[in-house]
């Protein structure tokens, strides 16, 4: 772990480098990285709630965890180097949501293609996967969901379409996703779900945050 | 019944911002909220509310309002032309706005955007803790549209006893404080010495969302994608064209290009507007 200051009131927390500057060991790939981020983003959530860390915003991503409104930066960079992960959390205590999708996306076949495979085979594959929310990001609600492994990552449309509907479901790289509202996009859609991902009236407002675990279920 | 605002004219771009909805940017909630704190503060205080009260945001070109009933407003921020009724008003200090009288907030003259408190706030309904219109993710309030009604809430107490504050002029030239990083390494040193040495200018695509710039382009030591990261208000990131972009109020809460460094203070970013040059310098020892 690296722990970078950003501007006066924020660190990133970077989790790509091993804890130990091995030159022997090499980088971390992301596969290993996601999980250590939501250890990450666990732990600091729960120091929060006992109050022994004071941030307003404690935002997971990719590689990174970032907190924002730290006051103290330094005191609080040199705390969080002597707290440590040990094990994975435990994954059976996070929330399970089954979201049910109805598996018609018109680029099914483009994922068969790149999965060389046919259409059923990835949507067996895809209703076998458990995923969790990595992070959110890109629209309220959006959560990226991993759980794919690497040889299945796809990439991204060569031009994003201008209007994809809310409830899409859809994979790009190794994540999986869903539009919480219609909005332009790249990524390949498999199928749809009618479940409301964000509404402002419901507590929590996202079906999805961080930590919670997926199935995307036959609808 | 606290009256309403009847929006005659609503210019180019007048929004409901009171100080955001932080701490939702773990579920891709932008923090959104006033773009110059202080001074919605400021007019909420001559006004008699309290500070964090929603009040409205003007764009460059104004706005004309109608309350329904007898109240008291004050301007901050650019420098404008306030008008009641056919009375000139001034800002930076409480006004009387007879009920049905036209308030006026004619074009901004210098700097860009100027904040309107009015005695009991804009009490349009809350989204996530918070009234501001976020003009990214579309939560909150729609910006405003000619023959808008919003609701006004309950003044809280009298309006400040003041005479006058001082107005702050925007300056012709904005010098940015920064700390550089998180990803500066993957920046060349000549990058690190363009941002901190050279001048940019505001570029007319710049909005709530963020101050792009337009200047030497900085070039990188690191290719590819970075995996996305959290962001903070006031990072300057860089995307593929070398052109910096400084992040405001209503900024995505990740971001995939790296983030060369942080301004200390975005609130100058406010004022200023296209062509307008920007220069960053590091921490003052």
């Amino acid at each position: 772990m690296r722990i970078r200051r950003v501007g006066t009131h924020a660190l990133l927390l970077d989790l790509t480098l091993p804890e130990e500057a091995d030159p022997a060991v090499p980088p971390r790939g992301e596969t290993d990285v996601a999980s250590i981020v939501e250890a990450w983003r666990a732990e600091l959530w729960r120091r929060r709630d006992l109050g022994e860390l004071a941030a307003v915003e404690i935002v997971p991503a990719a590689t990174t965890v970032l907190l924002d409104g730290v006051t103290d930066p330094p005191a609080t960079a040199a705390r969080l180097a002597t707290w440590t992960v040990t094990a994975l959390p435990t994954v059976a205590a996070a929330r399970l949501v089954e979201i049910p999708v109805t598996y018609d996306g018109e680029d099914l076949p483009r994922v068969a293609a790149h999965w060389r495979t046919d259409v059923p085979r990835v949507v067996r594959r895809l209703r076998d996967v458990e995923f969790q929310v990595a992070f959110c990001g890109f629209a309220p609600g959006f959560g990226y969901l991993t759980g794919l492994p690497a040889e299945l990552a796809v990439p991204r449309l060569p031009t994003p379409r201008p209007r994809v509907p809310a409830g899409s479901v859809a994979l790009a790289g190794r994540y999986a996703g869903i539009y919480p509202t219609a909005s332009p996009g790249g990524w390949l859609l498999i199928g749809r779900t009618e479940l409301t991902l964000f509404d402002v009236t419901a507590d929590p407002p996202a079906l999805l945050s961080p930590g919670t675990r997926v199935r995307l279920v036959d609808q | 019944m606290n009256g309403l605002v009847e929006v005659l004219r609503a210019g180019a771009l007048t929004t409901v911002q009171d100080l955001g909805r932080p701490g939702w940017a773990h579920l891709g909630v932008p923090r959104s909220g006033a773009l110059d704190p202080a001074a919605l503060r400021l007019a909420n205080r001559l006004v008699g509310n309290p500070e964090p009260t929603a009040g409205l945001e003007i764009t460059l070109t104004g706005c004309e309002l109608r309350p329904t009933r007898a109240t008291t407003v004050a301007v901050v921020g650019a420098e404008v032309d306030v008008r009641v009724g056919h009375r000139p008003g001034d800002t930076g200090r409480p006004l009387a706005v007879p009920g049905g009288a036209v308030l006026r907030i004619g074009p901004a003259r210098r700097g860009l955007r100027c904040w309107l408190a009015v005695a009991g706030g804009i009490a349009v309904a809350p989204v996530l803790g918070s009234r501001s219109t976020d003009t990214l993710a579309g939560l909150g309030p729609a910006p405003l549209r000619d023959g808008d009604l919003l609701p006004l809430g309950t003044p809280a107490g009298p309006p400040a006893p003041v005479d006058v504050t001082v107005p702050r002029t925007p300056p012709a030239e904005l010098r940015l404080t920064v700390r550089l990083g998180p990803r500066h390494d993957w920046f060349t040193p000549a990058a690190l010495e363009t941002l901190l040495g050279t001048a940019y200018q505001v570029s007319p695509l710049s909005n709530r969302v963020g101050a792009r710039l337009s200047g030497a382009p900085l070039p990188r030591a690191v290719p590819g994608e970075l995996p996305s990261e959290g962001l903070v208000l006031g990072a300057v990131q860089v995307p593929a064209d070398g052109q910096p972009l400084v992040f405001l109020a209503d900024h995505p809460t990740t971001g995939g290009y790296p983030v060369i460094a942080v301004v200390d203070d975005v609130t100058p970013l406010a004022q200023a507007r296209p062509g307008t040059t920007v220069r960053f310098h590091g921490p003052q020892r």
